[in-house]
């Protein structure tokens, strides 16, 4: 992927485990969500989501999925638990509580 | 000590309480978690010095009796076999684990060993108050099996028992001593390994995708793994389902629930235990147990020697009820007597099953002493 | 990060019932998904793991994960932790309690687990208030708030829970917020692969219970307080006036061996000396 082109992502929620309890609408950093009027997430702004892994990390119900648009395949035949790669990203040596990661930055999944 | 070990059999001079611990061991107990209480403390104390030597033994002092039973309960779920000991008061405190271990069919054994009165009544003195607190202590309608003993050499049978029926049937078995057969010493053989059986729970034998913890099975009494096994699976003191998930649907409430009575009631005739004493022919039956039993024994001998034709049930297993025994004899009997250091606990057992057969007679002592031959013999003679 | 939702699908017990059980916003599905993020990143096999709950809100996270889940009686998730560390220490056990849970009821198991070093983890979910049982106040619950045991206010101090484990023992103390997700999966895995007893508290809103009748809007109001309120240990030593504020991060980090591993040692020892053992 050129450094120039920017990498567009799917925002997928799960309407069933959805309790549109806001967070992820609230906290989005690029205001990608909002809470619809049958009371469920909704990815309006979709191309503007950077993959911050925010509203992954914390939405309390497993609810929504973030996926870079091309990479649907790869990631959706993924990973089982047991060959899986620790999610550096998300969880692997962060140490804690350093306050940078916190801030949802862009990072690549 | 040498001229003991050439022999075949070991002899032992042992309280009851070491004759517990002598027990358990045998009977392959690994795990021991405990607070210390009169007149219960030297089975923990034996415990103490033994189980480090014993392979993978633990012995552990818990803040309290409800960490003690929780810590066991951890212990067998983890495959172990294991075992607390207290007494009165600590017994009160255990009473929601032990209704846990009945729901969730986890193998136990809890010895308590009986002292004089209510709350912390006679810590020194025998009494046989907390027979139906035995069976029914814990909170809901539970299956539960109770034990006796009334001398030392009953004191280590009854624990290799109370283990094996512990690991036969999944549940909690509970042992109660009085502090007079707690604290006798007589001398004891030692069997040795192989003169007696050894019963540990029914592992499963499907693939773990295949196992239900909690499943229907012919005898009732599911197979149970040890944690960690590769049998991934949920365990609650909820009421559950066959997977072990809490639900509240009204069939698979009701068929849990009657799978765990009906485990234990299946095998009633396995699980009652009683000793006959020259009741062949009696017309005059004295039914006891613990300490007690030991005085009837001697009462009953002395009766015949004055003609009366005396006999004694004693009772081992206390619940379930060994009403089929009792019964039998009361329809021979024209007396039966019912001696016990409290103040009617098994007599209303016993008179539950004679619903007017024959006249039943009870002898209660609550003084914190203990019920005499004589006391006996005057009763029947 | 498509992955952080897929890996915990892969660790949820698919015959369970989803959506889970909490109300909505409730941060005790945040604590699930650290919990199965840290056992994925520090690759415990499955069958090793084994979580005992309490019973409370947060006890309900034992059925939903595909570990060896065993759900206790209220207060008593130490004691059976305890059984099953010092019977198959190869095991890692973690307990997950309420603060009624781990501070009320079973206080006393969780200071002394914390004194005798047991190999255990303990996350004490902390959201200030008796939530299965409907908003009855609890050992934390801040002074003055109202709840439906304390409607003029809760009259009776707070404990701190770090302060409490620390003066008891433990080997490691860890406070982290929900809203801290990250911070917190990095707590979280630290106390698990630390020998000995480590203890990490865990704030969490419920606003059904407890948001609602202290003057918060919506779950997304109490997030914004952890947000505004959680400071890290560092920031917050540093700060001149801390009111409003709560430090989070590492409290405690001790490196003394676990109960199972001493007994171990004294096995050995007695072995060693031809005395059985093993
Ligand atoms: C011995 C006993 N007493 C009381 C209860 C009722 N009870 C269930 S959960 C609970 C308190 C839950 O509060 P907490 O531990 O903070 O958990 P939360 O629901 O807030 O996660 C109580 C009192 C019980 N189950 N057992
Ligand atoms: S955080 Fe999850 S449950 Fe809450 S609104 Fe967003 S998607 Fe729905
Ligand atoms: S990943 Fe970040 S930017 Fe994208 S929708 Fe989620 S919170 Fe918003
Ligand atoms: S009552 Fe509170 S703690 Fe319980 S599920 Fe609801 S929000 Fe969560
Ligand atoms: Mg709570």
């Amino acid at each position: 992927m050129t450094a120039k082109r920017k990498q567009l992502y799917n925002v997928v929620i799960y309407p069933d485990w959805c309790k549109g309890c806001g967070i992820c609408a609230a906290f989005c950093p690029k205001k990608v969500l909002r809470i619809d009027h049958q009371g469920k997430a909704r990815a309006d702004r979709e191309d503007e989501c950077v993959n911050c892994g925010f509203c992954e990390l914390h939405c309390p119900d497993f609810a929504i999925v973030v996926r870079p648009r091309n990479g649907l395949a790869s990631s959706m035949s993924g990973p089982t638990p047991e060959t899986a790669d620790p999610p550096s990203a998300a969880s692997g040596a962060a140490s804690p509580l350093s306050a940078a990661s916190q801030s949802p930055e862009p990072k690549r999944a | 000590m040498s001229a003991m070990q050439r022999k075949k059999r070991t002899e032992a001079f042992l309280l009851g309480n070491e004759a517990v611990a002598e027990g358990a061991l045998l009977a392959g107990c690994t795990f021991f978690a405990g607070y210390p209480i009169t007149p219960s403390t030297e089975i923990m104390e034996v415990m103490a010095r033994r189980l480090p030597h014993v392979e993978n033994g633990v012995f552990l002092q818990m803040e309290d009796e409800i960490a003690s039973a929780g810590a066991i309960i951890g212990a067998s779920l983890a495959g172990r076999k294991a075992m607390t000991a207290t007494s009165g008061p600590g017994f009160s405190l255990m009473q929601e684990q032990i209704g846990y271990a009945c729901m969730t069919e986890t193998p136990l054994v809890i010895v308590n060993v009986m002292r004089g009165g209510s709350s912390t009544g006679l810590p020194t003195s025998p009494g046989q108050g907390d027979v139906q607190q035995a069976r029914w202590g814990a909170h809901g309608d539970h299956p539960i099996i109770v034990f006796s003993a009334s001398d030392v050499r009953e004191c280590l049978e009854m624990a290799i028992t109370a283990f094996n029926y512990a690991e036969k049937y999944r549940t909690p078995v509970i042992l109660l001593l009085d502090e007079i057969t707690a604290h006798t010493r007589e001398k004891i053989e030692i069997p040795r390994p192989g003169e007696f059986e050894v019963l540990s729970r029914l592992l499963p034998t499907m693939p773990p995708e295949w196992y239900k913890p909690y499943e229907e099975t012919v005898r009732g009494v599911p197979p149970m793994p040890p944690i960690g096994t590769g049998y991934r699976f949920h365990v609650t003191g909820l009421t559950h389902d066959p997977l072990g998930f809490p639900t509240s649907r009204p069939d698979e409430v009701k068929a849990v629930t009657e799978r765990m009575f009906r485990k234990i009631d299946r095998f009633f005739h396995d699980i009652q235990i009683v000793d006959h004493d020259l009741t062949e022919d009696c017309d005059t039956l004295v039914i006891a147990y613990g300490s007690v039993a030991r005085s009837a024994r001697l009462a009953v001998r002395q009766a015949r020697e004055a003609g009366v034709k005396a006999g004694l049930l004693s009772l081992k297993t206390l619940f379930p009820f060994p009403r089929p025994q009792v019964e039998k004899l009361l329809r021979t009997c024209k007396l039966v007597l019912v001696p016990e250091m409290n103040m009617g606990q098994i007599s209303r057992e016993v008179k539950r099953v004679n619903s007017g057969i024959t006249t039943i007679r009870t002898l209660n002592r609550v003084d914190g002493q203990i019920i005499t031959p004589s006391q006996i013999l005057k009763e029947i003679a | 990060m498509a992955e952080v939702t897929q890996l915990i699908h892969q660790y949820l017990r698919h015959n369970k019932k989803f959506p889970l059980v909490f109300c909505p916003g409730c941060g005790i599905g945040i604590v699930l998904g650290s919990l199965v993020r840290s056992v994925h990143a520090l690759d415990i096999p499955k069958d090793d793991m084994v979580v005992v709950a309490g019973i409370g809100c947060s006890g309900r996270i034992a059925a939903y994960v595909d570990f060896n889940t065993v759900h206790a009686t209220h207060g008593r998730a130490l004691t059976l932790a305890t059984g099953i560390k010092m019977a198959s220490p190869h095991l890692r056990v973690l307990t997950v309690m309420g603060d009624g849970d781990a501070l009320s009821i079973g206080g006393n198991h969780l200071i002394h687990a914390a004194r005798r070093n047991i190999g255990v983890t303990a996350l004490v979910v902390n959201n200030f208030i008796y939530g299965m049982t409907g908003g009855q106040c609890s050992p934390t619950t801040p002074f003055g708030s109202y709840t439906h045991t304390s409607p003029q206010g809760q009259m009776e101090k707070s404990f701190d829970v770090v302060e409490m484990a620390r003066a008891a023992g433990a080997n490691g103390v860890y406070r982290g917020s929900v809203f801290h997700a990250k911070a917190l999966d990095g707590l979280v895995q630290r106390a698990m692969s630390r020998p000995g007893f480590n203890l990490v508290e865990v704030m969490t809103p419920c606003f059904t219970q407890y948001g609602r009748g202290n003057r918060f809007r919506s779950p997304v109001e109490m997030f914004q307080w952890l947000k505004d309120t959680m400071t890290p240990r560092e920031v917050y030593e540093k700060l001149e006036d801390k009111t409003g504020k709560l430090p989070m991060g590492v409290f405690v980090e001790h490196d003394e061996p676990g109960l199972e591993q001493r007994h171990a040692a004294m096995r050995q020892a007695l072995a060693d000396k031809g005395g059985a053992g093993s």
